[in-house]
């Protein structure tokens, strides 16, 4: 398959992005507030509030660090204005993302406050908005944009022909030289043997049943019952799926049946070379892409059942279906419907091109059904307690 | 018309993809030999959801995917519903 051409973002570090977002970051629950303030005053800025930045520590705080770095780093974001309650926290954040080389400037409210605080901040967004208005798209290759797959409210159509699919097209992308990543650690449960196998080298393979074992033993450890309505959720049953081992076997399908993964990141981390890679991450939809947004994937494949409405600020989810019921219904979450698969109309080889060129029309500036919708779910993983 | 699909020859469990009534006749494929198979529903099998190809017994397991997908905690016959009435989880 021949490396296609597409117009996209080229940031300073060489990494190529597909949107060109202004955020505003706030460090802390506390500077929510004023980072919606700036948004609201600045037109073509986005602010992305979250619960969290407080009191946490150890690997849970350096989970939060990477994670709100990441997202500042990531190639879909041209310029970043963080805000803190106090300067220190806010500089590590800045400093973190402008080993990028974008424009970053941090503000912090106390001695400040927050009139002040979103005055000044107001300023910088407003010349950060300008100045990214006038960047260009230029070629890329295609292989150069990094996906990350992950699917949700999964029914059985999922096992059959959205997730087939959506592994059909991975096995090309992997095959150009592309960056992609899959995880959903807890969703692996039933086929963790399989998914081992998997694995490139056995030391990658050791690394996954570590990841894999370590998760199984956290849910045993605080578990209640079968977990039957959480993992699978009440929606996976709806729609015909019964068990977690049933819903694994659908799960894998997302990676193909030729390509291996390469290694094993932590949440939030960025992978450090071109393949497949495993990602340790909830299988809670919103916050496993938020983890991969923040590793720097640009473009995500997510195939539904029932019909998961999630969407990302800054990684444009890309949604596809094989279940009729749902591309009738809800079919302004759709971005691609297989169903025909099911009917014997399409081969999954078909399907999982035409979901390419969906993604190449995704990079190119074609808008998401999710971002269309506004579906902006930014969702932190927390490890545990804060102090 | 298509009505069911089979992942693999091993499997002992079809997935309805149209809403199947109890008492037809229901057609389906396997997708790795393209064979077909007739099985006659026993119950309303909704859309995405599983009947069986095989009688199972309680502490029988049911393969899908060529794979144990959990225990029968209920008996079904052949062309029965397969759900969580009947099937149960061996982890957690």
């Amino acid at each position: 398959m021949e490396n296609k051409k597409i117009m996209a973002y080229r940031r300073e570090n060489g990494r190529v992005g597909i949107r060109s977002h202004v955020v505003i970051l706030p460090l802390d629950d506390l500077s929510n507030a004023a980072c919606e303030a700036v948004a609201n005053n600045i037109k073509g800025c986005k602010a992305l509030p979250h619960a969290y930045g407080r009191l946490q520590f150890g690997e849970d705080l350096m989970l939060f660090f990477r994670t709100i770095i990441g997202i500042g780093a990531n190639p879909n974001v041209a310029a970043v204005v963080v805000i803190g309650i106090e300067p220190d926290w806010t500089n590590i954040i800045v400093d973190g993302i402008k080993k990028t080389g974008k424009p970053v400037t941090g503000f912090s409210i106390e001695r400040t406050g927050d009139i002040g605080t979103i005055a000044n901040a107001s300023r910088k967004a407003k010349e950060y908005v300008q100045w990214a208005s006038e960047l260009k798209r230029e070629p890329c290759d295609l292989s150069e944009i990094w996906v990350s797959v992950k699917c949700g409210e999964s029914d059985t159509t999922s096992g059959l022909a959205s997730n087939p699919t959506v592994g059909n097209t991975l096995e090309k992308l992997v095959g150009l030289g592309a960056t992609c990543s899959f995880g959903e650690t807890s969703e692996i449960t039933g086929a963790e043997m399989v998914c081992k196998e998997r694995a490139a080298t056995p030391e990658v393979a050791e690394q996954f049943m570590k990841t894999w074992t370590e998760y199984d033993a956290f849910i045993n450890e605080c578990k209640t019952d079968d977990l039957s309505g959480s993992q699978p959720t009440k929606g996976n049953i709806r729609g015909g799926l019964t068990t977690i081992e049933e819903k694994a076997f659908g799960n894998l399908q997302k990676i193909g049946k030729s390509i291996s993964y390469i290694g094993v990141l932590k949440p939030a981390e960025a992978p450090t070379g071109a393949g497949l890679w495993f990602m340790d991450t909830s299988s809670a939809a919103a916050e496993a892409v938020t983890l991969w947004a923040a590793a720097g994937f640009v473009a995500h494949f997510f195939p539904t059942g029932q019909g998961n409405i999630i969407g990302n600020p800054i990684e444009p989810v890309i949604k596809l279906t094989a279940n009729p019921l749902t591309a009738e219904t809800m079919s302004e979450h759709i971005d691609y419907d297989c169903s025909a698969i099911l009917r014997g109309e399409m081969t999954l080889d078909e399907s999982g091109d035409n979901l390419l060129d969906v993604l190449v029309r995704t990079c190119e500036g074609r808008l998401t059904c999710q971002e269309v919708l506004g579906h902006e779910e930014f969702v932190l993983t927390k490890l545990y307690r804060s102090a | 018309m298509i009505q069911f699909l089979i992942h693999e020859k091993a499997d002992s469990v079809g997935v309805a993809t149209v809403d199947i009534k109890a008492g037809e006749n229901a057609s389906g494929l396997y997708m790795d030999s393209q064979n077909k198979i007739e099985v006659k529903a026993l119950d309303d099998i909704p859309l995405g959801h599983k009947i069986a190809l095989i009688p199972h017994k309680v502490d029988d397991s049911v393969i899908k995917y060529g794979h144990d997908i959990g225990r029968i905690v209920a008996d079904i016959e052949k062309g029965g519903h397969v759900h969580i009435q009947n099937l149960k989880t061996k982890r957690w």
